[in-house]
């Protein structure tokens, strides 16, 4: 058997959550395997904290952990279709891949969004934390100007690490009014620790504009950005910048789950106290189940970790706590959620699917979701409709969601391979070996 | 000591640190996108986490390829439309 | 409750529903349309487009090949983004018993006017340099052409619409009454005549005709443009779609104008779900590999699966309902919906205005005897 890949427990996403949930699953003496379609662990967040600056502290001694520990990494590897229950079909850089597991946990975390405005599909244009995942593979911003937008505490993250690579960050414009940030300011006043991280930042970026009710509406240049048209109220200025680094919050990637067959509320995973999706042996935590930032994914881990491997005791003692982050995962989405005005920055030629260049005007003229889909193709290219449903949603009150196989392209011999072990499934005997390098 | 790995871009050598992605070497070689839209216009990252497609570029022949999670291999072939 | 009445109602506005829709209006019948969901929603958006002239029977050819006229007829009206394009079809023979049979697939279409060109190894390669090198040979059949679908379905409904159609949607049928169709919201829609062109969904409202749903699986790619130049078909296809009782997988493989390759075809019974079986899938996949070697590589972007409405002799259900003379179906066209379509608003509108047609309607007449059991 070629490729194929048996454990107790399989945890997909080495985010905080995917890493804290393989630990804590490792401790029972299971046999544990970790997925991630990065090429090393960290998942967004703690994306190069082992060979930078830590901006993390503790994310630098999780991964070192990680990396010492016999857990199984899959790097650059993404599940793509589910072959039966337990049993995965994935894609890695040099070929498929197929994973066979009693007990799933799903870490896939979160995405940006997207708003589309006119101009936004200038190179140079890209989210937030896109530029500085970009900065941490290699692309040098030093020197360059960066205006960041959109909404959501990551904006404030992203400032931080780009002023410390040398960008010449000339503000940030955040979308939520001031009385929203306010209270989600006292709000976190309430969680200590939460509240010296937040200072610690407010410290950092001092010196740099920090505009609430501000968003953009247009980004323009010849070719790629050259500056960006900014709304604070009934003022619009224009703002020349080389980078725009704009994004609307975060998003779960709940495609995967939705494809299992989880429960989907209120567009993320539905799960109990103990992370238990509404599909027996499939766990999910993390940005995934609710955007609560850092320690809640650690948290939310590590319970499913133990949850998954039956260290009971150790899940329930854990899932006490969650109440606090639960609190401030809800905070976020009060302080963040989108106002209405950010409709109107579009434009009836404005491209709203980037994949298959749709402009609002030819989708405004379909019925739904789905008649926009097979009359324009909106939603229909590789990118299966993360970018531009969200969008849509938010444009035109569209549901989006509607899963199918691959929930990544993936090549043709992928999907056409004869499932390997689709006739014997290992016994718990013969878990197989492998000499996978990590 | 990052070493360094030498990729073409385009055709023209370009020394890049191992680590760096090959969405990071085609933008560090001076290009400002790196795909042609269906309408042909010059795109470059939006996601820069696998997920928006934006990104892709022939490497070693194969079209279609995500960049921005892809590390540079030594003699690595990059094309792009930009 | 009043309601509008209509010469014609047509419940079902995919393509064939669509397609009698505009041909009544332009005939200046007093046309409604009835759609469940959307316009060219059901197997007119899960299918693949292709306008082909097929010789399974000889009232499969006369109808195929009368309707294929017909949308060259109207390409030139059509709107851009049904991306009408006469790429033509290539069947390929893997063997001297399919080349035996490509000879007399040849003699067939030539004898009836259909043009078509025996393709020998090498020129099966030259005008298709990604097939698999050892194959046989082929028979080029270059006016078939290959559409987009739901553009035509909607082409179609606005063109009634511009005649004076009434599209009632999203309305769902619960029952036929004497004269019309009673909705799920407690109105009726009536009319001198009910047409029934509800594809795989006819048997709710007529459960006591001969359709049922036969599963297809549908892959499309990334855009790979000139990877593929026709629309490329094994001739094992026919022994696929002939079988009553297995479910199948044939080589089947078209080239759309995005570039993008749009990969088939699998047919399956008693499969009432719409979900994608990955046991099919890689069977399909694995044997267009097998014609096409480099496929294989290139990037697969979305699968799909759709229902054709199938009948015991392959031939669709054009005509008067058993038992009624103010009800007519337009349905069970297999895997021929797309190409059939205009000749079966031909067939439905000569026979609504008791005149004659360009083809006879006795093959395809909803009363007819069917030889051998419906599986």
């Amino acid at each position: 058997m070629d490729n194929v890949f048996a454990f107790d427990v399989l945890v997909v996403g080495a985010g905080p959550a995917g890493i804290a949930a393989a630990f804590g699953a490792a401790e029972s003496g299971a046999r544990v395997g970790v997925i991630d379609d990065n090429p090393r662990p960290g998942g967004q967040i703690w994306r190069g904290e082992t060979q930078q600056r830590a901006d993390h502290p503790e994310a630098k001694s999780w991964l070192e952990k990680f990396a010492r520990c016999p857990i199984e990494f899959f790097s650059s590897t993404e599940v793509v279709d589910q072959i039966d229950r337990g049993h995965l079909l994935a894609q890695s850089h040099d070929g498929p891949r197929e994973f066979v597991c009693k007990k799933l946990i799903l870490c896939t975390g979160a995405r940006e969004l997207f708003l589309p405005f006119p101009g936004w599909t200038l190179p140079n244009v890209m989210g937030a934390g896109a530029l500085q995942a970009l900065a941490k593979s290699g692309l040098s911003v030093s020197g360059k100007k960066v205006v960041i937008a959109g909404s959501g505490p990551l904006l404030l993250a992203v400032a931080a690490y780009l002023r410390e690579h040398g960008a010449d960050v000339r503000l940030i414009a955040e979308q939520a009014p001031w009385h929203r940030l306010a209270r989600f300011g006292i709000s976190l006043l309430l969680q200590k620790n939460k509240f010296v991280q937040a200072l610690a930042i407010r410290r950092q970026l001092a010196d740099i504009p920090y505009k609430a009710s501000c968003w953009p509406v247009r980004a323009a240049g010849n070719g790629k950005l050259e500056s960006v048209t900014l709304r604070c109220g009934d003022r619009t200025w224009q703002e020349p910048c080389d980078y725009l680094a704009c994004g609307f919050h975060l998003l779960p990637n709940t495609e995967l789950a939705a494809l299992l067959g989880c429960e989907i509320r209120g567009g993320f995973v539905r799960v109990n106290h103990l992370q238990q999706s509404s599909v027996s042996g499939i766990f999910c935590a993390g940005e995934l189940t609710g955007i609560g930032g850092v320690d809640a994914s650690i948290l939310e881990g590590s319970i499913a970790g133990y949850a998954a491997t039956g260290q009971d005791a150790r899940a329930a003692q854990l899932s006490r706590q969650k109440a606090r982050s639960e609190n401030f995962t809800a905070a976020l989405r009060r302080a963040f959620a989108l106002r209405p005005e950010l409709r109107a920055s579009v434009s009836p030629d404005t491209i709203v699917c980037r994949c298959e260049d749709v402009p609002l005007a030819r989708l405004r003229s379909c019925a739904s979701w789905r008649a926009a889909k097979l009359q324009t193709r909106c939603g229909m290219g590789p990118c299966q409709g993360r970018i531009c449903g969200p969008a849509v949603e938010f444009l035109l009150g569209w549901k989006t969601s509607s899963v199918r196989p691959p929930v990544f392209p993936v090549p043709i011999e992928t999907l056409a391979r004869a499932p390997v072990s689709q006739f014997s499934r290992p016994s718990e005997e013969n878990l197989i070996p492998h000499e996978e390098p990590r | 000591m990052p070493e360094e790995i030498s990729v073409t871009v385009n055709g023209a050598h370009l020394n890049v640190t191992s680590g760096m992605t090959v969405l990071a070497a085609i933008l560090s070689s001076g290009a400002h996108g790196v795909r042609k839209s269906v309408k042909g216009e010059l795109r470059g990252p939006l996601c820069a986490m696998g997920i928006c497609f934006e990104c892709r570029a022939t490497v070693d022949r194969r079209p279609h390829t995500r960049t921005c999670q892809l590390l540079c291999a030594p003699g690595m072939e990059i094309r792009t439309d930009g | 409750m009043t309601s509008p009445v209509h010469d014609v109602l047509i419940v079902g506005a995919g393509i064939v529903g669509a397609a009698c829709a505009a041909l009544c209006a332009a005939e200046k019948l007093r046309v409604g349309i009835v759609e469940a969901e959307m316009v060219g929603g059901g197997a007119t958006a899960a299918g693949m487009g292709h306008l082909v002239v097929m010789d399974d029977s000889e009232a499969q050819f006369v109808l195929t090949h009368y309707s294929r006229a017909l949308w060259e007829e109207l390409s030139p009206a059509l709107p851009a983004d049904v991306e009408y394009d006469r790429c033509g079809t290539i069947w390929i023979a893997t063997d001297d018993e399919e080349m035996h049979a490509v000879a007399q697939k040849k003699q067939f279409y030539e004898s009836r006017g259909v043009r078509a060109k025996i393709l020998d190894s090498g020129a099966l390669r030259e005008a298709e340099p990604n097939l698999r090198e050892d194959l046989s040979g082929g028979l080029l059949v270059p006016d078939d052409a290959v559409i987009y679908a739901p553009c035509a379905a909607r082409f179609f409904v606005e063109r009634a619409q511009s005649c004076g159609a009434q599209l009632h949607i999203p309305c769902v049928v619960t029952a036929l009454t004497r004269d019309g169709v009673r909705l799920n919201n407690g109105t009726t829609l009536s009319a001198r005549f009910t047409v029934i062109a509800g594809g795989a969904w006819s048997t709710a409202l007529l459960p006591g005709i001969a359709v049922k749903k036969r599963k297809g699986h549908l892959v499309i790619t990334d855009r790979y443009p000139g990877y593929v130049r026709h629309q490329l078909v094994e001739l094992g296809y026919l022994k696929s779609a002939h079988s009553l009782t297995e479910d199948s997988v044939a080589f089947n493989v078209q080239p759309r104008r995005t570039g993008q390759l749009l990969i088939g075809s699998s047919r399956q019974y008693d499969a009432e779900e719409s979900a994608v079986d990955h046991s099919i899938l890689s069977r399909m996949l694995a044997r267009a590999q097998e014609f096409m070697p480099g496929l294989a590589k290139l990037s697969a972007i979305r699968s799909w699966t759709g229902f054709r409405p199938a009948t015991p002799d392959k031939l669709p259900l054009i005509g008067p309902a058993p038992d009624r003379d103010n009800l007519f179906l337009a349905t069970g066209h297999e895997g021929l919906g797309i190409t059939t379509s205009l000749g079966t608003a031909q067939l439905l509108v000569s026979q609504l205005l008791g005149r004659e047609c360009g083809i006879s309607p006795a093959p395809y007449l909803p009363n007819r005897a069917y030889e051998g059991v419906h599986a």
